[in-house]
């Protein structure tokens, strides 16, 4: 049974980990996940479960996830939009928790979106 | 909607969009393997005028589209078991949505992943408003409230990764022995 003397201890490590965060926000990662009606019922919630679990597992300290609703293109969900800082927001569609790790590795930890799973690959 | 939870994780989005600041979701299932769900807040309420819209897919408070489909899928999955739904609403005070499904009618939805919407709700939503989960079975019960969470926490964001994954094992593992052999 998870306890909340564990939680006491997240939080220590957390304290210590917000610390290190870069001061200025505007330099941190956002991942946003489209959690409307259309992105639910085609699988938001696995997919960003997945980006939370993949954050955690490497430690990645300058990233948040959030969520946003519906824009229009309910046909492409799950959508996923990455923003990194001074760089133009990368919008992935139809993904999967499969494609998460692939996007974590090489985009958000290496900086290279995976252009295969964008918008524009497939909207050709 | 494949399962219940993704029915649970949509409605209560319409909650937190009321602007509320403490949202109940309660999961009871009776004997007769009677589910009743309810998500209850305190976010701004409806007027009898829009309670008749958001029942009808063409009626939303959005001004993106046009379609509101959350409510009346949820209507339809609970009416194929046998079911139906209800909404009481006051305008300023809240609204208690309730649906009931008979879990041994073929027609009803697996419960799916609850601890996972439950978890994706509080990281999408840190700040405010409060998530309470109640659960009862004729196996047990238990409840999760993430003010108790919070209070721990203190300056520590709820939707910091490794509070997530502990929310989540934590509700899982109260849950297993509840609906296992239930209706998960």
């Amino acid at each position: 049974m998870k306890s909340m003397a564990e939680l006491e201890a997240i939080r220590q490590r957390t304290l210590q980990r917000i610390n290190l965060r870069k001061e200025d926000e505007s330099e941190n990662i956002r991942v946003v996940v489209g959690m409307a009606t259309c992105g639910i019922a085609a699988g938001a919630r696995p997919v960003m479960m997945k980006f939370m679990e993949e954050i955690n597992k490497r430690g990645l300290k300058e990233v948040t996830v959030s969520q946003t609703g519906c824009i229009g293109m309910c046909r492409l969900e799950p959508m996923v939009d990455v923003y990194l800082p001074g760089q133009e927001k990368v919008t992935y569609v139809h993904m999967t928790p499969e494609k998460v790790g692939r996007v974590v590795a090489e985009h958000i930890v290496n900086g290279r979106p995976v252009t295969e799973y964008t918008i524009g690959a497939a909207e050709k | 909607m494949r399962d219940l939870s993704l029915h649970i994780l949509d409605l209560t989005e319409n909650s937190v969009r009321a602007g509320a600041g403490l949202i109940t979701i309660r999961v009871d299932v009776d004997e007769k393997k009677l589910i009743t769900l309810t998500i209850t807040d305190d976010g701004c309420g409806m007027d009898a005028e829009l309670l008749e819209r958001v029942m009808s897919p063409f009626g939303t408070t959005r001004t993106t589209r046009k379609v509101g489909l959350g409510i009346p899928l949820m209507a339809q999955n609970a009416r194929l078991t046998g079911g139906d739904i209800h909404i009481d609403s006051t305008p300023g005070k809240g609204t208690v949505f309730t649906a009931w499904l008979h879990g041994d009618s073929i027609d009803c939805l697996p419960l799916g992943d609850l601890a996972g919407t439950f978890v994706t709700l509080v990281t999408a939503n840190p700040e405010k408003p409060d998530f309470v989960l109640m659960c009862s079975s004729p196996n047990g019960s238990m409840d999760f409230d993430t003010r108790a969470v919070r209070e721990v926490l203190g300056d520590v964001n709820l939707s910091e990764p490794e509070v997530s994954m502990w929310m989540l094992e934590s509700i899982r593992e109260e849950l297993g022995p509840i609906f296992g052999g239930v209706i998960l």
